[in-house]
């Protein structure tokens, strides 16, 4: 085994062992361990295989910035993909599996793509597209794709829960200078939060010797006690993975593995970034073998779970930070061997497992080789603020330059890489007084990939994109750096090119033969690791994100055994009675039709319209003329957007010379009501109009058949019935045990109809009152399945089922207010463009099958015969009509008004059947009944 | 997430609020001769500025509309009116 625990030292608790399977083989761990610190204390290297090659990989670093060591991890019958192992907390029967592997990362039986790797360079999958045939590679392409498998089953619990909340200061990194200007901020007063993705802070503190004269450890609880005794909070194990617009902070703030992260909204006044800086990667042949790491991620694995990664380790460093690091992994037990990679050509020698490095020709006997090729500053959140950044030549780096508002870099993110130098400036910048002056003492030569160089040398580990690839890039001119990322999709892996960017852009100047800061970077986005969905959605889905809308009535409608069901955001009652529905709306359309029904229709709109302008509003939303409309008079119509695309139908009742009530349909009630009030606000005058919506404020109840006035007369309103005194199409006001009720004659059956309206606290005596009334002659209540098939007999539309995003009132049927209305009216001009006038618009049809044939289905496509088949419209509803004795539908049909009478072919999931085109009025078209 | 200011209400998370238009554009007079391309401009063409903005919005709680002056390209909010004028 080359890596090994040696027997003392890091943070894990060696009291308590866990148990966990890794591609079905069973080790052991401690508490405190990741999965890639346990592998490697057992010896597991080669933890996955690459993406596109399947070469073998082992963890390149401890933390975030791996890119090698993802795996699909099972626990507690729960499976996740996309679990980064060095990022992953080690529970006990914890079962991981490798990804793009089978049956282990360490036999993989698609390792021999490697061999192909000629003909899968950058651009290969574009160029699929070109030629010679993409489905040719699809198939393949789609099954090597990807990193993980997604468990088929769905967590109904994984619901992230979210937390609103903010600060003074929000101190990002909970390393040396994040701790030391925490404390700072605390000890002026400010309310501090502290965050740090690691369960125990302190950064890379830990594989560095004495701080201030203290151990790492109790340097780092001095630091939190202070912190924590001062006010401030230290959040663990949470992730800083974006900052937002106007400084909205998103932290990820994890708990056991497979629960969802919480996320916090946090405002903070200023931030203070303490996120760090990564050791970079060294581009060399063969760089991507397990075994060839970073440096500060060995000494990481060797400080924080007392892992040694080697026994012989060869260093190639570029910098000064490299010597103390080599002499802690000597203290610990390894052979070091220090080589300077700058001047010269460098091989990893060996396959699954590494024999050493080649450098100039020279051999050097290893089994892991450690890389630090200079640290680059994590800027991504300084990024993501809109903060700038400056390229700095001693340090061959990016570095935070023009600071976004309110927030301010310390440490190693700012490029300070000494350490007393960063804890000094750190304190001041947390202090919030002058910051210290010094020099740094941190060294490096400049060392960048080198184009034209032999052998095999990766940039992004995690999508397999070598020097060559960018070579190639460059040579089909896909220079800038943005161009260059998605032909080669560098830095495009879940890692983000952490690892990646600098080499890859590094690569592209030298291969452009230009400066890096000319080249520049890719922009950084949120999130910094990636997040689940859930922890965006979080509890907003379901009713939390829509909430029920519940009748007055719902507990009469309950004991009466009806069958509640949402419609259009409202549970009402789809019918009544238990047992099979397709019975009781038989039953309930017949009663209708023979006798009445009673119908709560409650969700029905009642928006009023008040105010001296209130008329001349009113004709303005209204497609059809409503100044017209006489007090006590009603009037069906349409409201239309600006587009003149109908919008939603409603009738228009008026009260009174400067009062309109508009019942729009039970779903659209509030956008009619926003719809309104923009109109209202924007282009009136506010003060002469007023729009109250008391839709949830009255109930509704209908009474509709041929023996509804029957019904109502048992009941005392103070209104006259009789159809000369109350004609349909009218309105009336009246009482109801002293309360003032609205009784509207209009019918959405066809059938006589009242609908009765009423304040909700008298809505349940109302109800039972006509029920009783109506239960004498053998009426009943009826739910909203009835409703659906009375209104399509009758061809009554229902706006956005039968009509769609480009039905115009003309396409409905509805031609004269387009020509003759005088008024300006929403959508007016809109009628009149070319689309409005075109001949071949689908308007509203009714459609008939031949004798003894099925049903339609609704969204069957209604087709042109010939040699190229087009859809020429669709079914819109479609039932058994109990009236009919037949199945009757509706649909919208190109220039369907000129085709009444024609065959029609309907196609529907590779069948085709044959109906009959008619007029959309099937029940009653002369109106008799209505007018009874 | 942005944070815009609700004459009435105070400053308020963006969700709160809906965008509905660029200020300034005026309903052409459809009673009158309105243009194809007039009538297209009104509905499609906006300016889109890169820079300082002003645009109507509402604030869905309290549904007042009211005009934002922001910068589209730095998110920053300039100020918020009320459309309203004193009332008599
Ligand atoms: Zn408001």
């Amino acid at each position: 085994m080359t890596s090994y625990r040696i027997d003392h030292g890091g943070l894990i608790d060696r009291t308590r062992p866990l148990v966990f399977t890794f591609d079905g083989r069973s080790y052991t761990g401690f508490d405190g361990d990741t999965l890639a610190s346990a592998l490697l204390a057992n010896g597991v290297r080669i933890m996955g295989r690459s993406f596109k090659y399947h070469r073998p990989r082992g963890p390149w670093s401890a933390w975030v910035d791996d890119p090698n060591a993802i795996m699909n991890v099972k626990l507690n019958g729960r499976e996740f993909p996309n679990c980064a192992a060095t990022t992953t907390y080690l529970e006990d029967g914890m079962a991981a599996r490798s990804v793009n592997a089978f049956p282990s990362a360490q036999f993989d039986v698609k390792g021999g793509l490697d061999l192909m790797h000629r003909w899968l360079t950058a651009g290969f999958y574009y160029k699929t597209f070109m030629w010679p045939n993409w489905h040719l590679f699809e198939p393949v392409i789609r099954k090597m794709a990807g990193l993980g498998e997604i468990s088929r089953d769905v967590f109904e619990d994984y619901v992230s829960d979210q937390v609103h909340d903010c600060c003074d200061t929000l101190v990002i990194g909970g390393g040396g200078t994040g701790l030391a200007a925490a404390r700072e901020a605390v000890e002026t007063g400010e309310n501090v939060i502290l965050v740090d993705d690691q369960k125990t802070v302190g950064g890379g503190l830990f594989r560095t010797g004495l701080i201030e004269g203290q151990a790492a450890a109790d340097w780092v609880e001095a630091q939190v006690a202070a912190i924590e005794s001062g006010g401030g909070r230290v959040m663990r194990a949470t992730t800083a993975f974006g900052i937002h617009d106007h400084k909205l902070v998103g932290l990820a703030e994890h708990g056991k593995f497979g629960c969802p992260p919480r996320l916090w909204r946090l405002r903070p006044g200023r931030i203070i970034l303490a996120s760090g800086a990564l050791d970079r990667p060294i581009t060399f042949a063969n760089n991507d073998r397990p075994g060839v790491m970073s440096l500060d991620g060995a000494c990481e694995f060797l400080a924080r779970y007392g892992v040694l990664v080697g026994r012989n380790i060869a260093t190639l460093s570029n910098n000064s930070g490299a010597e103390s690091s080599a002499r802690t992994l000597e203290q610990a037990g390894a052979n070091v061997v220090t080589l300077d990679p700058t001047a010269g050509h460098a091989c990893a020698i060996g396959g699954k497992r590494l024999r050493g490095v080649e450098l100039n020709g020279a051999f050097h006997y290893a089994d892991t080789i450690l890389c630090s090729g200079g640290q680059t500053p994590l800027v991504h959140l300084w990024r993501h603020a809109g903060g700038k950044l400056d390229w700095n030549d001693d340090l061959q780096a990016f570095v935070p330059g023009k600071a976004p508002e309110g927030m301010i870099a310390v440490g190693s993110a700012n490029g300070f890489f000494d350490l007393q130098h960063a804890l000094d400036d750190a304190r001041a910048v947390g202090a919030d007084t002058a910051r210290p002056n010094k020099k740094s003492s941190y060294k490096l030569t400049p060392l960048w990939p080198k184009p034209g160089s032999k052998g095999r040398q990766w940039i992004d580990f995690q999508h397999d994109v070598t020097i060559k690839d960018v070579e190639l890039a460059a040579r089909e001119n896909y220079v800038s750096v943005e161009h260059l990322k998605r032909y080669t999709t560098l830095g495009m892996a879940s890692d983000q090119g952490k690892t990646s960017n600098m080499s890859g852009l590094a690569a592209m100047a030298a291969v452009l033969d230009r400066p890096i800061p000319e080249v520049g970077t890719t922009t950084f986005r949120p999130p910094f690791v990636p997040q689940p969905l859930a922890l965006y959605a979080g509890q907003r889905k379901a009713t939390l994100f829509s909430p029920l809308k519940r009748l007055k009535l719902e507990p009469e409608h309950r004991a009466a055994d009806a069958a509640l069901v949402e419609y259009g955001g409202w549970l009402r009652p789809g019918w009544f009675g238990s047992g099979d529905p397709t019975e009781h709306i038989f039953n309930e359309v017949q009663l209708v039709r023979e006798t009445a029904g009673i119908f709560d229709a409650s969700p029905l709109g009642k928006i009023e319209i008040l105010g001296p302008d209130a008329e001349a509003f009113v004709n303005f939303a209204f497609y059809n003329t409503i100044a017209t409309l006489k007090p006590g008079h009603v009037r069906y119509g349409f409201l239309l957007n600006e587009r003149g695309i109908v919008m939603d139908d409603g009738v228009v009742a008026r009260l009174g010379d400067n009062r309109f009530v508009i019942s729009c349909s039970s779903g659209h009630v509030d956008h009619v009501r926003d719809h309104l009030e923009v109109w209202r606000q924007d282009c009136n005058d506010p003060e002469r109009i007023f729009v109250h919506d008391t839709t949830q404020h009255w109930s509704t109840v209908t009474v509709t058949g041929p023996r509804a006035r029957d019904i109502l007369e048992k009941i005392d309103t103070r209104i006259e019935l009789a159809a000369d005194a109350f004609p349909h199409m009218t309105v009336r006001e009246g009482t109801f045990d002293g309360a003032p009720i609205r009784v509207a004659r209009v019918s959405f059956t066809g059938e006589l109809s009242f609908e009765v309206s009423i304040r909700n606290t008298y809505a349940t005596a109302l109800w039972n009152a006509l029920l009783k009334s109506g239960a004498s002659i053998g009426a009943g209540p009826v739910g909203s399945e009835a409703m659906m098939i009375l209104r399509a007999e009758k061809g009554y539309i229902i706006v956005g089922k039968d009509t769609d995003g480009l039905t115009m009132p003309h396409d409905l049927g509805f031609t004269v207010p387009r020509l003759k209305k005088k008024a300006a009216f929403i959508g007016d001009r809109s009628l009149h463009m070319q689309v409005g006038n075109e001949t071949d618009r689908r308007a509203l049809v009714g459609l008939e099958v031949d004798t003894g044939s099925a049903m339609l289905s609704t969204g069957a496509h209604i087709v042109a015969d010939g040699s190229k088949p087009r859809t020429l419209g669709y079914v819109t509803s479609s039932y058994d009509s109990p009236t009919l004795k037949r199945p009757i539908a509706l649909g919208l049909l190109e220039q369907g008004a000129e085709r009444i009478g024609e065959k029609i072919t309907v196609w529907h999931l590779g069948k085709t059947v044959t109906a009959t085109v008619c007029p959309p009025c099937f029940y009653d078209p002369e109106g008799v009944h209505l007018d009874a | 997430m942005q944070i815009f200011i609700c004459p009435f209400c105070g400053p308020r998370d963006e969700r709160e609020f809906h965008f509905e238009r660029e200020a300034g554009k005026i309903r052409p007079d459809t009673t009158k001769l309105v243009s194809d391309i007039g009538w297209s401009d009104y509905l499609n063409e906006q300016r889109n500025t890169k820079g300082a903005v002003r645009e109507v919005w509402s604030h869905l709680p309290c549904h007042e509309l009211f005009v934002m002056e922001r910068n589209s390209l730095t998110m920053d909010v300039i100020y918020s009116t009320s459309r309203r004028g004193p009332v008599t």
